[in-house]
């Protein structure tokens, strides 16, 4: 069991990891950046597929199954978008995926 | 069954792994692309781990509801047009609020029984709805009720994840353009601030263990209802700021429902995004010299109908022909885009340009405000889709500095970004912004499509001043024309 002070030790520890993260990116990726974390919470799919998984009332499973049905446009829009974004981006000094800048 | 639960548990602890490296790839352009790519792996196990799960029931609907949600969420994202990124950021973030709140409610309405049971209100233990297990990942433990803390925690973030929620579903439709007006009435703050008191005061109801249902839907409709109330009064030019934020409300609340399931992954995501979400929003709000509460809370166009600067003389305006010229022969010249370039989809016009002053020998970099297009960054992604190579984008502090060495600054579609008046004028609303120095260039062009202001409703003295020309049309049109007179130039 997950006891009071290891999940505050949790929480300390990846409020600094995502701090720590960010703090050193340069503005180019800020959307990026925002979209993709945008995508990282949709794990929150997980927690709407057990709080599904344990549904009793037809309204309980009512409820889990819109939380699923958007946790996943969550994870999936979030990757789409960023992915989208982040395959953009190319250098113009020599390499692969170098586009027809001269 | 014990292998199970440790091949399961192991799922998730390669799935946080993987969010945390996956986030620090992308926080370099070269391993950005790679870095999204890790993240998805990790999503993909802890999904394909979740089902997994043995005490786990209505597969098939669970199955359905995922298999739904991703098509259509993979769909919209595939066609949407990059301009329109920002607010589709904001619908997928509203839903991940959505999803959070709607995990708080299952909670909290699958131990409506158990908990008015511990205080001796009602009913015998007999309640249908009682659980055997809520804790999923720890099976064997005893069912205990909710913790004091884990029903706290839930329902704060329930509370945050349903403003996350509709908030974002506001800012989405503002954005996207459906909701044109700011919503702003006499007393708004009091309105706003009573939604909030009364959605806490019911949540701290419920957190002493007085559950009903009547209870948990009054207090969903309040925080949904702040939720919209917070986000109508502010302007478009605010949103980027805004939408950040509720990323970072979504990240806590998925984090707090996360205890909730004693899912350390979800902890871990959740928690890492609030963190980097709250820095991102306040570096966000930084580049656009705007404090978190004044956004939140202080109506930004209110002010810009105030006494402005009266601005002397006039504009000038200049050939498309004569500009290419002048950009031909220039030793250096700097592009500065604007939103207004990629809403015109000029930004491949405006590359080829480059492109062929880059063969005449011309040093030509990109100029990139912080808030440049809708969002932080937002420039460079567009930037990108049309071929320009990154390593010609340059920021506001490393370009500022160049200005005066610059023969030719050409200004295409930006307004606001480039506003002198953000330093001289006091009465002006963006005054104090850190603003791109064009005006210091030998020689400014401004492509502009006509003599209005810009997006955020304000005069522009750059437009009358002596070294600034302006080439009047729309941002296609107007590249397409330097283009063309280029061409001709080397023929």
């Amino acid at each position: 069991m997950l006891d009071g002070f290891l999940a505050l030790y949790i929480f300390m520890l990846a409020a600094f990891t995502g701090y720590e993260i960010i703090s050193r990116v340069p503005v180019i990726l800020h959307t990026p950046l925002m979209s993709g974390s945008n995508f990282i919470h949709g794990i929150v799919l997980v927690g709407a597929m057990i709080a599904l998984g344990h549904a009793r009332t037809p309204f309980e499973m009512g409820i889990g199954f819109i939380g699923v049905l958007l946790g996943a446009g969550n994870a999936a829009g979030g990757y789409v978008v960023t992915e989208r974004m982040l395959e953009m981006f190319k250098s113009s000094k020599p390499g692969k995926g170098n586009g027809e800048a001269k | 069954m014990a292998w199970l639960q440790t091949v399961i548990d192991a799922c998730y602890f390669l799935a946080a792994l993987l969010f945390i490296l996956g986030l620090k790839r992308m926080s370099s352009p070269r391993t950005a692309r790679g870095g999204i790519v890790w993240a998805g792996f990790g999503m993909l196990l802890a999904v394909v781990a979740t089902l997994l799960l043995p005490e786990m029931e209505n597969r098939g609907l669970i199955i359905a509801a995922v298999l739904i949600g991703v098509a259509a969420a993979w769909w919209s994202g595939r066609r949407v047009a990059m301009t329109a990124m920002p607010q589709m950021v904001a619908l997928y973030n509203g839903m991940g609020g959505g999803a959070a709140a709607a995990i708080g409610a299952s909670e909290l309405i699958g131990h409506v029984g158990d908990l008015v049971a511990l205080n001796g209100v009602s009913a015998p233990n007999t309640y249908p709805l009682l659980p055997e297990s809520w804790s999923a990942l720890h099976a064997a433990t005893v069912v205990a009720p909710l913790s004091p803390v884990a029903l706290t925690l839930g329902v704060l973030g329930a509370l945050i994840g349903s403003v996350s929620f509709s908030g974002s579903l506001i800012a989405f439709a503002k954005l996207q353009g459906w909701l044109d007006r700011r919503f702003v009435f006499p007393g708004q703050r009091v309105v706003n601030l009573l939604a909030l008191a009364a959605a806490v005061a019911i949540g701290a109801v419920l957190v002493s263990g007085h559950l009903s249902l009547g209870l948990i839907g009054a207090f969903f409709g309040l925080a949904l209802l702040f939720g919209v109330l917070m986000t109508l009064p502010i302007g478009g030019a605010d949103m980027p700021v805004v939408i950040s934020l509720y990323n970072a409300f979504t990240g806590l609340a998925v984090a707090f429902e996360g205890y909730v399931l004693h899912n350390e992954a979800m902890i871990i995501a959740g928690m890492v995004v609030g963190s980097a979400g709250t820095l991102l929003t306040q570096l966000m709000a930084k580049a656009m010299n705007r404090s978190l509460g004044n956004v939140l809370f202080g109506n930004f166009g209110a002010v810009a109908g105030a006494t402005a600067q009266a601005i002397d003389g006039s504009q000038k305006p200049i050939e498309a022909a004569d500009a290419a010229v002048m950009m031909a022969y220039a030793e250096r010249v700097v592009i500065v885009p604007g939103y207004g370039m990629a809403v015109a989809q000029a930004q491949h016009k405006v590359w080829e340009f480059a492109q062929l002053l880059i063969a005449r020998g011309v040093k030509v970099k990109f100029a990139i405000h912080p808030v440049a297009g809708r969002m932080p960054g937002h420039m460079n992604v567009l930037l990108a889709e049309a071929g320009v190579p990154y390593d010609l984008i340059v920021d506001m502090e490393d370009i500022n500095p160049e200005f005066p060495a610059t023969d030719v600054a050409l200004v295409i579609g930006a307004n606001d970004v480039v506003n002198p008046m953000a330093k001289t004028d006091p009465a002006s609303p963006i005054y104090g912004m850190p603003i791109l120095d064009v005006a210091d260039a030998r020689q400014v062009i401004v492509v502009k499509r006509g003599k209005g202001t810009g997006f955020a409703g304000i005069e522009n003295a750059l437009f009358y001043a002596d070294n600034a020309r302006m080439l009047y049309g729309d941002g296609q049109a107007a590249a397409g024309q330097l283009v063309s007179a280029l061409k001709t130039l080397d023929a």
